[in-house]
């Protein structure tokens, strides 16, 4: 379903990505994971037609996201880092403007938007603004909006950020269930070791742009004796703190590229 | 075509969903129409040039066209970025050139409404046209100057990111803009450099224009209005919608 051959991406002379190969399978639950920076949202931006890879093969159900945009976009559905609602549009009318711009057929839109909002408990809230909505209630209507097109492929960038137990264990359940029962293929990036071993099939691990491992959960375990996933993780990636150096636009990215060359040149 | 209408609706909705705004852009209008309008009605009288009101109508109606269509375009697209939504858009399997355009249409269409509301007050506070058949041409010339300004909005916004910047940026544009249209004064008898300003502003030939269509009067003459109010939007436009294509997340 993606297939990522030696793809490389940099902003000026920094690297974000340098030379990353991964696939993911149609119908599989795949967690990519990274300290901040690695490169893990670039990477989501490159698949979901946001930004342009320096060099590299990307395809998304054998299409190029860099070409053929809207063919791409179709056959995905993505939930944001940050959130991405209207707040002053309702919650149905935030699902009836994407089934609009997505093109769904208005009566297939209606039954799917009333069926997603009862799966995802928000049918009887459809009226309120989302602005009054509880971070899981908004996280809740993004998951279901960026269902509504019936897309392949879910992108899930750090869904759970910021939400409680209770609202994560519902929320992996709802995505589970969706990806047995409808072999929806996931894409997930968060900082949670112990959600990703719930869901996960299969596990990328970045750093610093480069993929350092992949395979299961196990296998990631047994490969560097650790007992835990997080232990796995932090043997794979060292345990220095990063600076926050993933931008969250193409501006701040490049901002940081410039601050960074001056003090390398004051050095 | 779907998403144009779909884009169009969704400004529409939230300018008319946020009360406070509408009521807020009419303040300013009002407040120049009342106390200018009546407080130098006086003066423009003596110096033979005959009902401010009048006068002053056209100018004011084209200021709350100017002022919400700059902000709904402006501010709006700084929000979208600024709270996410944008995004949401950027990744919708619909040309870049339609989002543009339904963001557009939406805002002028509010704009124009904005317009037509001040217009309604004008008449109220004793502003006549002077004949029928120049208010279609008049509604014509207020939809170019809304789609001018909401364009304008969309090519500053796309270039800029943050609230603080775009205020800035809007008040050393708009305010100019308004001061140097003639909405308050006559063209006519200018110094040579005031002359020349106004000349420059885009603005001018829309207040111009509205005067000939609504009191019969004006400085320029209404083929020039049209012609050069048209260019400009096709410029300003062609411009946007270059610039809203390369905005990057």
């Amino acid at each position: 379903m993606i297939r990522v051959r030696n793809l490389v991406k940099n902003y000026g002379d920094f690297a974000a990505i340098r030379d990353i190969s991964f696939d993911v399978a149609q119908g599989e639950i795949f967690a990519f994971l990274g300290p901040n920076g690695a490169g893990k949202t670039t990477t989501i931006k490159i698949l979901t037609t946001l930004l342009k890879p320096t060099s590299g093969e990307v395809e998304l159900d054998g299409l190029n996201p860099a070409v053929q945009h809207n063919e791409v976009r179709r056959r995905f559905g993505i939930v944001f880092q940050e959130p991405s609602l209207d707040e002053d549009l309702s919650a149905y009318e935030n699902m009836d403007l994407h089934g609009r711009l997505y093109g769904v057929p208005a009566k297939i839109r209606a039954e799917r938007i009333e069926k997603l909002l009862n799966l995802f408990e928000l049918w009887e809230r459809r009226k309120d603004h989302t602005k009054v909505f509880s971070g899981g209630m908004r996280r809740r209507l993004e998951i279901a909006r960026g269902l509504l097109h019936t897309p392949k492929i879910l992108f899930l960038d750090e869904p759970t950020l910021g939400l409680d137990p209770q609202t994560r264990n519902q929320l992996w359940t709802h995505v589970m269930k969706l990806n047995q029962e409808e072999h929806l293929t996931v894409f997930l990036t968060t900082h949670h070791m112990e959600e990703v071993e719930r869901v996960a099939e299969r596990i990328g691990i970045i750093d610093h742009g480069k993929i350092v491992a992949q395979g299961s959960a196990a296998e990631l375990k047994a490969q560097t004796g650790a007992d835990t996933l997080e232990q796995a993780f932090l043997k794979l990636t060292g345990s220095t703190i990063r600076e926050e150096e993933e931008a969250n636009s193409g501006d701040k990215m490049r901002n940081m590229v410039r601050t960074r060359l001056r003090q390398r040149r004051n050095e | 075509m779907s998403a144009i209408y779909t884009l169009w609706l969704r400004q529409v909705k939230r300018y008319f969903r946020t009360r406070a705004r509408v009521i807020a852009s009419l303040g300013q209008p009002l407040m120049f129409l009342l106390a200018l309008g009546f407080g130098f009605g006086p003066i423009f009288q003596k110096a033979g040039q005959g009902n401010y009101i009048q006068f002053l109508a056209p100018g004011v109606i084209s200021m709350g066209i100017l002022f919400t269509a700059v902000f709904v375009s402006g501010i709006e697209l700084i929000y979208d970025r600024q709270f996410g939504f944008l995004k949401e858009l950027l990744v919708a399997p619909v040309p870049r050139i339609l989002i543009m355009a339904g963001r557009t249409l939406g805002g002028a269409t509010v704009a124009l409404l904005q317009g037509l509301i001040v217009g309604a007050i004008c008449l109220l506070a004793g502003f006549r046209v002077t004949s029928l058949a120049g208010v279609p041409i008049g509604l014509l010339f207020m939809a170019l100057v809304a789609v001018l300004f909401t364009a304008l909005g969309t090519v500053v916004a796309s270039v800029l990111s943050d609230f603080q910047a775009l205020q800035v940026i809007m008040n050393l544009l708009v305010m100019p803009i308004f001061f140097l249209s003639g909405a308050l004064f006559p063209l006519s008898n200018l110094p040579k450099a005031l002359e020349i300003a106004t000349k420059l502003d885009p603005l001018a030939y829309g207040v111009d224009g509205l005067r000939w269509a609504l009191i019969g009067m004006g400085h320029f003459s209404i083929a020039v209005d049209a012609a050069v109010l048209s260019t400009v939007d096709a410029v300003l436009l062609a411009l946007g919608s270059y610039l809203f294509s390369r905005i990057q997340l």
